[in-house]
């Protein structure tokens, strides 16, 4: 798979890093204080085969804020987001060209470890999609297999992050019980509980609200408003309400461009461009 | 003729044609229990033939059968599941892997005596195992890899790719993603499979004939590079090669091979039912 990779040396504090986490497992990885959350793309290209699905984005994605990026279907903010955790490297045929920044290193560096990754960089589907198995056994799943937790200390992490979305109370109870017993919202939460368990810096969510009721929907999103001060949200919604009443930042793409990126009020109240102007107001898409 | 008419005879002959299929088990087993039961008593089922096999029990029979297939499926299980996962969850679509594919869905329509002769020439004679129940069970195993093969790739075809996908965006390795999600989910169809294809195996007569099968043996096997009884081809020269057999002594052991095969479906089934109630996805 050809990577241009112009910043190789990037990827060499993510080594040091990996050693250190080995050293102190329970400890969250320590990146540079002011990459933190951070992440950021130069020039990125995206093939699959030869349609070219990512043009030229460049993007700056801020800590501890939530960032939506909207647009009509199939503009390519699923493809940009799963660039963000490399979940794209799965499809067969894809080409990628130019710089993705996470936390200061450069994550299509060759060296560097999808794994490690995967576990600062947390995923929330479309659909919820809790394992078959129990609920405890579901939030446990990242911590397990990054050995992050001792037999004692692993129940605290669930109970951690099943408190985070507000389920510990209802679940607490459960937790040996199938999560395949619980509603469409409680799934939903739940996944967002284990995702948040393997301790991630960065929480991904493809349309998360989309397969949910409306006061469902509204409580996941009060739930997302709350857990922005613990992590750096990137949310992609058909919903452009949902992308006004819940994020500060928001970016509009079309046809594989990012079109203009800003503070959520002024890209809905002052957008820059024209086209943006005429997708949020209705006129296409 | 008028459209209610046609599809009336139509629907008749569909219904006839059902019940055609059912006529042959039905008689076969009516036959086979009718002449064959009143011989099995516990004495039949743990006892050595006696008398030039004309009369006795079948142990040694039973045993050999148990140890064939028992010892094949721990040979073929283990190759055929990894097979499985490396055609489904590694190997892209190259070349080479439809050409395995390929050859998987022949080896499935291999007739059995040429495996036999396989078997007879690769492990009895080119690797020196002799004419023993290693020999016998590394033919069977073969027999029994496309099966579980095809098996094992239809289970984990079967486990949600989100499941996939949620286990990698982990971060999860690949092959911690086979072991902790996809094999558990696939195992019941990974073990359903593996006991169909064993009650295949266990029936067979061609495979075992050349490679480890003894006519008569006055005592139990007693290593893997022994020869064995086996029930199939016990079940043969009983109703061949030996004159004056009593009739029921045949259908006796045809009733305990036919047994122990249906055990093993019904096994299968149970398996099948139980994990499909509780899989939920």
């Amino acid at each position: 798979m050809p990577l241009t990779t112009a910043l190789p040396d990037r990827c060499d504090h993510v080594m040091t890093r990996l050693e250190y986490s080995a050293k102190d497992q329970s400890s969250a990885l320590k990146p540079p204080p002011d990459a933190a959350g951070v992440i950021e793309t130069q020039g990125l290209n995206l093939y699959y085969g030869t349609f070219h699905a990512l043009i030229g984005v460049t993007i700056k994605i801020q800590p501890r804020r939530i960032t939506s990026i909207i647009g009509p279907s199939g503009c390519g903010k699923s493809t940009l987001l799963r660039t963000f955790n490399r979940m794209n490297d799965l499809i067969e045929g894809i080409q990628i060209t130019g710089n993705v920044i996470v936390e200061g290193a450069n994550i299509y560096a060759p060296g560097c470890s999808i794994e490690q990754l995967r576990k600062r960089v947390g995923m929330v589907f479309q659909r919820p999609n809790p394992f078959p198995l129990t609920v405890f056994e579901n939030v446990a799943f990242g911590p397990r297999v990054h050995k992050m937790a001792g037999r004692g200390e692993l129940m605290g992490i669930v109970e951690q992050s099943l408190r985070a979305v507000l389920l510990w109370d209802s679940l607490k109870d459960r937790l040996h019980r199938s999560a395949l017993e619980l509603s469409l919202e409680e799934k939903q939460r739940l996944c967002i509980a284990r995702a948040i368990a393997a301790k991630p810096e960065i929480l991904l969510m493809d349309e998360p609200c989309s397969a949910l009721d409306p006061i469902a929907t509204a409580r996941v999103e009060e739930l997302m408003t709350g857990l922005k001060s613990r992590f750096t949200i990137v949310i992609v919604t058909h919903n452009m309400q949902q992308a006004a009443r819940i994020s500060d930042d928001t970016g509009f793409m079309l046809l594989g461009e990012l079109i203009e990126f800003g503070d959520t009020d002024q890209v809905f109240t002052a957008p820059r461009n024209e086209k943006t102007e005429q997708y949020i107001t209705g006129r296409f898409g | 003729m008028d459209p209610k008419t046609a599809q009336r005879i139509a629907f008749t002959a569909l219904f006839l044609g059902t019940c055609l299929v059912i006529v042959p088990v039905v008689f076969v087993l009516a036959v086979i229990v009718k002449e064959g039961a009143g011989i099995i008593n516990w004495n039949f089922l743990t006892t050595q033939p006696l008398n030039g096999m004309r009369a006795g029990g079948i142990f040694p029979a039973i045993l050999g059968t148990l140890i064939l297939v028992s010892g094949a499926v721990m040979i073929s299980l283990p190759i055929g599941v990894l097979a499985a996962v490396y055609l489904n969850e590694y190997a892209g679509e190259r070349p080479l892997t439809r050409i395995i594919r390929l050859a998987i869905i022949n080896l499935a329509g291999v007739p059995s005596v040429v495996y036999g002769l396989f078997g007879l020439a690769l492990f009895v004679m080119f690797l020196q195992f002799g004419v023993s129940i290693i020999a016998g069970c590394c033919t069977l195993a073969i027999m029994e890899l496309p099966v579980i093969i095809t098996a094992s790739r239809e289970a984990l075809n079967s486990v949600p790719q989100s499941f996939r996908e949620v286990s990698l965006s982990l971060g999860a390795s690949r092959w911690q993603t086979i072991r902790n999600v996809v094999l558990p989910n696939a195992l019941p169809g990974i073990m359903t499979g593996t006991i169909l294809s064993v009650a295949r195996v266990a029936g067979e007569t061609a495979p075992i004939l050349f490679t480890v099968a003894a006519f008569y043996l006055p005592h139990l096997p007693r290593s893997i590079f022994d020869q064995t009884m086996a029930l199939p081809y016990h079940l043969y020269i009983i109703s061949t090669q030996i004159p004056n057999m009593p009739r029921e002594l045949t259908f006796g052991t045809a009733l305990v091979l036919i047994s122990m095969v249906f055990i093993m479906n019904l096994a299968a089934i149970i398996i099948r039912v139980y994990f499909r109630r509780k899989k939920l996805w």
